[in-house]
């Protein structure tokens, strides 16, 4: 076995015969490190390394998309993913802002969107971090291979470039870090050959036009609600029941808003089959799962967003030994990102059971560069992860679900304290903010340790932050209601919440 | 002690004395009592539940003739509480108050500032019109709620006339006698005036600003407080043109690092400061509205004059407590005389025992709503509600509104050194580029943020300082997370919330100390 496991876990490097500097033989290479994947986790953990001497590549492919959409170095984050997105998300936010503007004394005209001009200015954005991270790597010295990946064995791999050339590369540590592409649905007439995914629609150059989105994820919802924000009709078909994995009362309120701000959401149906139509439309045939109703609409676009598959099967994996969940095809890992083979790793989207977010995958990345060069012996804490759902109004959460809390706790142990609040900014342009909305999740015993935040409004992002400090701080719902509210803004809300779900009161905020 | 005992023997008053040296517990008692009082020695006298202080206070409140007042006090009085002005820390104290079941009555009366002005149709009406309407509606949602708790709010000045009785006048000039228990003094602060030729005749302030029915159109902002600063950047935000006079340092009290980088990011949007500078006369050229003024300044370092035409006057330079014309004199509540503001013990108690003060009269407070929200809140509840909790000045966050926003939570930089000396500090900071801005060309190094740790405290942080948009909501919950101990290996523990700008914080790297480059490549 190539590394050996200290009696505290820690990692020790293989004493090596020939120690530093290149030994590869010929088309062969050594390295300390091989990262299999340049999306956040596998960059992160290669430049890591790297700054603490090891020597490390890093191999990265794009496969391209069934629609044939290809992009530069940095994973799905900054392609197609978190950055495209939130700027997406911020040109539907400038909208409703030029819409609000009259009322505060802005003379503007009816606003026009330009999706051709947006579309490439944000990838002229995407496009420069693509050439920031090829400058990083170089600057720490890390190698660089545009290969598609296999595994030979458990410490060598087989790249291949472009143009079908092969180099094998070895390492004593390899770290998968190869994320995941978006879902096609299999048994669905027409939607390979007609749909695209996320990975295609930041990259458009011209507008999808009339928009089916299939999905209950917080992608689907994203996309359909930049989508209306932008202006474009824009449909949302949800088979059961949105953002399962979240707080099911907030995504309600969050769905229900996105309904108030103009998208269609279709509940209990399911597609059929997607046709093209002689005027190069799209028809779609959906039923109804309650009523069994057949009915067809016809879009410009329809956007698969059922889910995402690990990138893990052209890796060879069994060449190597690693297991991995046959129903998820995730990589099996332990607490050390450990896979079932001791000297390789998996982290991020590809990883069984981790949390699909970029900051969680470079720090888990980092730790594990830092591990590996017995730096630290730091693990990385699942628990307590932040996020936000980046919908026109905005929903941002920390710690558990209600559901969760009661499930955990028991409803009995269990207090909610809750508000429904106006943004000031809302208030001149008379917005509605019936579903801004803000929950407190904590334990019924005093000093009321919180379990979770959620908040939906403006800036959520930005507000639970520091509120994602306070929970792993160890904050009680008393410390945080002894917290001076900054006035006036949104976030202070979340210190002056004082109505229980338990008590049945009016959770409306009124006045200062 | 003896002396204490004896007055009030020769007064024939039970007392009840319990010596702290004679019984079990009389160190946790003597604990409870200064968290309480603020007082640490002996003897400590009560009357009535009112601290009185030690022995020379008491002494002084039986020749001032309080404490035969608050011997005599009974549930004659008219009222538990009395507060006077209407400012929110007052509001809160009163609500508070009437929520644990105290007969409460709030006495408020606006006067209008000296400048009012014809009324002329313009966009900016659209804008002021509606930010009027909604001050409107606030206010009438204060005074439901005031009703709600049973709040007795009369539109009177206040005016003490003897100890524990205020008189109260109304607008037609009826007078009315109140008697309390105890007393708030809210009065807050009205913008000041320079006292130079042509200020109150010519200039407004920031209270008429935002009922201005008119455009203010090429505007000299005199002043460098958040008010200043935060209307110099509304109105170059509009699109006008706007100067900016600073005497000294920008955001006086605030970290001057910080304050200097609202300053830049101000001018970057076209607003023109003029440093060591003050405004000697203001003529009126032309009238108008808005009409036309000059403005002749002198240099603050020599003798060098500089004139400037402005079509608006808007005066920042402070603001002066509201505390002359309310009797304070009368009953022994001393007040700064240069200031006006009155000083409190960390329980907000001013020198007469019963009467106590909250928000921006207070001196040596931040002046900030929410903290006298609080402050009146918690200042209720020790009153009337049997807690001790004292409201905490230092970690009370703080936001400029600024065009680009100024949060900031705990110590400034020079107030850390001052507090805890350099040595014993870490500051790690760094520039950084908002997505937001990446398309926008916005530039990549103008967003800052920086954190000041206690290097022998674990390293706490006890300074958030964030310029950059958002910076209210983002500084809330980092205060929240401060009020729980927040450590710098929390927050590198902390996942980022991708992409947003309070994400930086979690990556934090560089130290101010290692003199490391922090900007931003801007791809």
């Amino acid at each position: 076995m190539a590394a050996l496991r200290g009696p505290a876990g820690r990692f020790r490097w293989r004493v090596r015969a020939v120690p530093g500097g290149a030994r590869g033989t010929a088309g062969r290479q050594c390295y300390d490190l091989l990262v299999i994947g340049g999306g956040s986790g596998g960059l992160a953990c290669a430049k890591e390394a790297a700054q603490l001497g090891k020597k490390v590549a890093v191999v990265d492919y794009v496969e391209p998309s069934p629609r044939g959409t290809r992009w530069g170095l940095g994973g799905t984050c900054v392609n197609v993913g978190c950055i495209p997105k939130k700027l997406m998300h911020q040109a539907a936010l400038l909208g409703g802002m030029i819409h609000d503007a009259p009322h505060y004394g802005w003379k503007v005209a009816q606003p026009l969107h330009d999706w051709g001009k947006m579309a490439e200015a944000i990838q002229n954005h995407v496009k420069s971090l693509n050439w920031g991270h090829r400058v990083q790597l170089q600057d720490r010295k890390v190698k660089y291979f545009n290969f598609k990946a296999s595994f030979v064995n458990p410490h060598m791999i087989c790249g291949v470039s472009k143009g079908g050339e092969e180099t094998l590369l070895s390492a004593d540590h390899i770290v998968i870090a190869t994320g995941g592409r978006p879902r096609y649905p299999t048994h669905i007439e027409g939607a390979l050959e007609y749909g695209i995914t996320s990975d295609d629609l930041f990259w458009l150059k011209e507008s999808p036009g009339k928009t089916l989105v299939v999905g209950a994820s917080y992608v689907a919802l994203e996309c359909a609600g930049f989508l209306t924000g932008l202006g474009l009709d824009a449909t949302v078909m949800i088979r059961s029941v949105p953002l399962r994995a979240f707080d099911q009362q907030m995504a309600f309120l969050v769905t229900e808003h996105m309904v108030v701000h103009g998208t269609r959401i279709l509940r209990g149906c399911t597609p059929l089959r997607v046709e093209r139509l002689s005027d190069r439309r799209l028809q779609v045939t959906w039923v109804d799962l309650a009523s069994d109703k057949k009915d067809t609409g016809t879009f410009d676009t329809v956007l698969w967003a059922v889910g995402r598959v690990p990138e893990t099967r052209g890796l060879n994996l069994e060449k190597a030994g690693v297991r991995t969940n046959p129903n998820t095809q995730k990589i099996l890992v332990d607490a050390q990102e450990a896979t079932s083979v001791p000297h390789i790793y998996a982290i991020g989207d590809v990883a069984e059971g981790r949390p699909e977010l970029t900051p969680t995958a470079i720090m888990a990345g980092r730790l594990l560069a830092q591990r590996l060069c017995s730096r630290s012996s730091d693990l990385m804490d699942y628990d307590n992860v932040p996020t936000t759902v980046f919908t026109p109004l905005e929903y941002g959460c920390v710690g558990l679900s209600e559901e969760e809390a009661v499930a955990r706790h028991g409803e009995e142990r269990v207090e909610v304290y809750h508000a429904y609040y106006k943004p000031l900014e809302f208030v001149i342009p008379e917005r509605d903010a019936s579903q801004c909305y803000i929950k407190m999740v904590c334990l019924r015993e005093p000093p009321q340790l919180v379990l979770g935040l959620h908040f939906l409004g403006p800036n959520a992002g930005e507000v639970t932050q520091g509120f994602a400090l306070g929970i792993k701080c160890g904050a009680s719902y008393e410390q945080v209601m002894r917290t001076v509210g900054i006035h006036p803004t949104c976030a202070e809300e979340v210190a002056k919440l004082r109505i229980s779900k338990r008590s049945g009161l009016d959770p409306t905020v009124t006045g200062c | 002690m003896r002396q204490v005992k004896e007055l009030f023997s020769s007064l024939g008053v039970d007392c009840n004395i319990l010596e702290l040296d004679q019984v079990d517990d009389g160190a946790s008692v003597q604990e409870v009592l200064s968290e309480i009082t603020n007082q640490r020695t002996v003897p400590s006298i009560f009357v009535n539940k009112v601290h009185v202080g030690g022995c020379d206070r008491t002494f002084q409140a039986h020749q001032s003739g309080l404490l035969q007042k608050l011997l005599e006090e009974d549930p004659a009085y008219d009222y538990d509480l009395i507060v006077i002005g209407g400012g929110s820390g007052g509001l809160s104290c009163a609500q508070e108050a009437a929520v644990l079941g105290r007969r409460v009555m709030v006495l408020d009366v606006v006067v209008p500032s000296p400048q009012r002005t014809s009324w002329v149709k313009h966009n900016w009406e659209t804008m002021t019109e509606a930010i009027q309407n909604h001050i409107g509606s606030m206010t009438r949602g204060y005074r439901r709620a005031l009703r709600e708790k049973a709040v007795a709010h009369v539109n009177s000045c206040g005016e003490f006339v003897e100890h524990h009785k205020i008189k109260a006048t109304n607008g037609k000039g009826q007078e009315t006698f109140y008697t309390a228990a105890k007393f708030v003094i809210a009065t807050g602060e009205r913008p000041r005036y320079l006292g130079i030729q042509g200020d109150k005749e010519y200039c407004i302030t920031s209270d008429d600003l935002f009922s201005l029915p008119y455009c203010p159109g090429a505007t000299l902002v005199v002043g460098a407080s958040p008010a200043a600063l935060e209307c110099a950047g509304v109105l170059a935000g509009l699109g006008l043109e706007v100067t900016v006079m600073v005497r000294s340092q920008l955001l006086r009290g605030f970290d001057q690092e910080m304050a200097e980088k609202v300053g830049s990011s101000m001018q970057q949007l076209g607003v023109r400061f003029l440093r060591k500078f003050v405004p000697v006369e203001v003529q009126q050229l032309e009238k108008g509205s808005p009409g036309k003024l000059k403005v002749v300044a002198q240099s603050t370092e020599g003798t060098e004059m500089i004139e400037g035409l402005y079509n608006t006057v808007l005066l920042a330079i402070g603001r002066d407590s509201c505390t002359k014309k309310i009797g304070l004199e009368k009953i022994g509540v001393k007040v700064n005389e240069k200031t006006g503001k009155i000083p409190v013990n960390d329980v907000e108690q001013s020198s007469v025992p019963y009467v106590y003060a909250v928000g921006d009269v207070v001196e040596g407070k931040p002046e900030l709503t929410p903290v006298a929200v609080q402050a009146g809140k918690l200042l209720a509840r020790r009153l009337f509600g049997g807690r001790s909790e004292k409201c905490d000045y230092i970690n009370a966050p703080t936001v400029v509104f600024t065009p680009l926003e100024y949060g900031c939570c705990g110590y400034a930089e020079e107030k850390a050194v001052e507090v805890y000396r350099k040595e014993n500090l870490e500051v790690y900071h760094t520039l950084f580029w908002p997505l937001e801005w990446t398309v926008a060309r916005r530039d990549s190094n103008t967003c800052y943020a920086k954190i000041i740790c206690s290097k022998f405290d674990n390293d706490r942080v006890i300074g958030f300082h964030v310029l950059g948009p958002k910076a209210g909501e983002i500084t809330q919950g980092f205060a929240a997370a401060m009020k729980c101990g927040l450590t710098k290996q929390l927050l590198d523990d902390t996942i980022g919330i991708h992409p947003t700008c309070a994400e930086v914080f979690t990556t934090l790297e560089i130290t101010k100390s290692s003199g490391l480059d922090i900007t931003q490549k801007g791809c």
